[in-house]
């Protein structure tokens, strides 16, 4: 793992009229690990996607995407970046070759190289067999892996995932995660939002969880869980009345609790010398720090 | 630690020619696709034209000025074919590449900015137009448009008529907030500016002000450029006439831009 950082953002502010998308958000991704972005719909992880590209310009702050400043020299930033974005963008009436041949004008791939690089795509891809049909004709899985793969066809150094498995069932999920692993092991550095806990658990070397448009708690997804949610967690099933019980008694005993919908989870149990209610025992995970850390409620 | 600075390329210029050469071999790519479709609207509907007011008003006009009626209307033609294939194009393309297909937001995170899109959206529509807007011209050959060489300069008349209006129609795209404001300017600005381009009647009918007016229409302009082409060159006229043109393209490429960063980038 080099010292050298891909994204660097200080400060950085976004709003959009009385709205504040982005509010003082602080980033370090370092070269050749995988950072995940999560939060909760609305937390700014779009937003800060689009102002690592340029496409939205910060109000404040600086930014530095692979040693460039934005947006000044973003152009140069982005030649270098791989982009596959929430909403599919591919164009439809195209085959999958026809569309990662566009991309690989786009990106500026040399004549001679083309094809090599849209080889290379289609194998990453596991899309070889799909070459020709087109893109109208594929399912939403493999549109997916195409939107990633064209974000690759000039072997980037940096490639941003936004929300990259949103939507989709999860033997689809897990091909994906198959191909975003594989991309890991090559080295090169990914910057994933998504609000789905367990694909940056799995995937991210470390995690940035973000709330109201700033990051509430940065490092390795294992230490998250350990600092904010401790080892062990007791799940307390019931009804709702129950449930506030023990809550309320919980926390009255100064345990920390958060509620899953049909239980509640009582945290931190492994230090509770007998406070602790009867219920599930389970490791704590990344989703109890999260709940902790971006509320309970949906504003 | 560092941000890395040793191995950073370097910093890009602007208008640079991959950028604008990679949307256009997208636009290439995909015209393979719906060529037919979009070849059958810009030429089929002027085409219409020519025949309706070529037979119909024919028979009534044999002459217009020094022309026979088909001459006028086979010439007058080609800025009706420009604007059908340019203006219009741009106006639902743009902004359904932008609001649906989000074409440009895959564009924009390539190395292109907003400037070289739109810069090449409008060359390709451009030279798009300067086929479809020869199209109604060779159908009037068959109706007794004689051909002559200096119509070997409507291609290029064409081409610069239609980047203004491609801009044009980028620039209403840029500035509409959905389909429906269309319908404002095709009824206050395209349709009259289409009607008095001396297309189909000639504007020394007009009132005095009108004409004076239509000196300011870029279809006008075009309009009398065609049959410059065809029917004789005015030397200093035509140069002013391509010099409104040029202009006419210029301000509305920049507008165009404007227009298109204000909406792509937040």
């Amino acid at each position: 793992m080099s010292d050298q950082l891909a994204i660097r953002l200080r400060g950085v502010v976004k709003r959009y009229g009385p709205i504040t998308a982005v509010a003082g958000l602080d980033l370090d991704v370092p070269e050749g690990t995988c950072v995940g972005l999560l939060g909760p719909n609305g937390a700014g992880k779009s937003t800060t996607m689009r102002l690592l590209t340029a496409q939205a310009i910060a109000d404040e702050g600086k930014l530095e995407v692979l040693g460039f400043r934005l947006p000044e020299e973003s152009k140069a930033a982005r030649a270098q970046c791989g982009v596959s974005p929430q909403l599919d963008n591919l164009d439809v009436t195209l085959t999958v070759e026809q569309n990662l041949l566009v991309f690989t004008h786009l990106y500026r791939i040399g004549r001679a190289d083309r094809g090599a690089a849209i080889e290379r795509a289609l194998q990453m891809a596991n899309l070889v067999d799909r070459r020709d049909t087109r893109v109208d004709k594929l399912s939403g899985g493999m549109r997916r892996r195409l939107l990633i793969a064209r974000a690759l066809v000039h072997r980037p150094r940096l490639v941003l995932l936004d929300e990259p498995t949103v939507g989709l069932d999860p033997q689809v999920r897990q091909e994906l995660w198959a191909l975003i692993d594989a991309l890991r092991a090559e080295g090169t550095t990914i910057l994933m939002s998504t609000h789905y806990i367990e694909e940056a658990e799995r995937l991210a070397d470390t995690v940035l969880i973000m709330s109201h448009g700033s990051a509430v708690a940065a490092g390795p997804p294992a230490q998250l869980v350990a600092k904010h949610a401790g080892r062990e967690a007791v799940e307390v099933y019931g009804p709702p009345a129950k449930l506030a019980e023990t809550e309320r008694a919980c926390q009255a005993a100064g345990l920390l609790t958060r509620r899953t919908g049909t239980s509640v989870s009582v945290l931190g149990v492994e230090d509770a010398d007998g406070r602790a209610p009867e219920g599930e025992r389970r490791p704590a995970n990344l989703e109890d720090v999260f709940v902790l850390l971006t509320g309970e409620e949906i504003d | 630690m560092a941000v890395r600075s040793t191995s950073r390329g370097p910093t890009l210029g602007r208008l640079e020619r991959p950028a604008i050469t990679g949307v256009l071999v997208r636009e290439i790519v995909n015209f393979s696709s719906y060529w037919r479709s979009s070849t059958f609207s810009s030429t089929v509907e002027p085409t219409i034209y020519l025949l309706a007011f070529g037979f119909g008003f024919g028979s009534l006009v044999s002459r217009v000025g020094n022309y026979d009626y088909v001459e006028f209307v086979g010439t007058g033609i080609v800025a009706t074919a420009v604007l059908f294939s340019s203006a219009f194009p741009a106006m639902f393309g743009t902004f359904v590449k932008y609001k649906f297909q989000r074409t440009y937001d895959a564009i924009l995170a390539a190395p292109v900015d907003t400037e070289e899109l739109v810069t090449a959206e409008a060359l390709w529509i451009a030279t798009r137009t300067s086929v479809f807007g020869c199209v109604p011209m060779l159908v009037a050959f068959l109706f007794g448009l004689d051909p002559a060489w200096g119509m070997l300069a409507v291609p290029f008349i064409a081409f610069v008529s239609g980047f203004g209006w491609a801009c044009f129609g980028i620039s209403i795209a840029g500035f509409a907030k959905s389909f429906e404001n269309f319908n404002y300017v095709v009824s206050a600005v395209l349709t009259p500016l289409f009607l008095v381009a001396g297309t189909f009647f000639p504007i020394s009918e007009l009132p005095e002000w009108a004409q004076i007016l239509a000196n300011l229409n870029p279809l006008y302009q075009c309009v009398e450029l065609v049959r410059s082409a065809a029917f004789g060159w005015e030397g200093w006229l035509d140069l002013a006439r391509l010099g409104v043109l040029v202009a006419f393209g210029l301000v509305m490429w920049r507008i165009a831009i404007h227009a298109m960063t204000r909406k792509l980038v937040d």
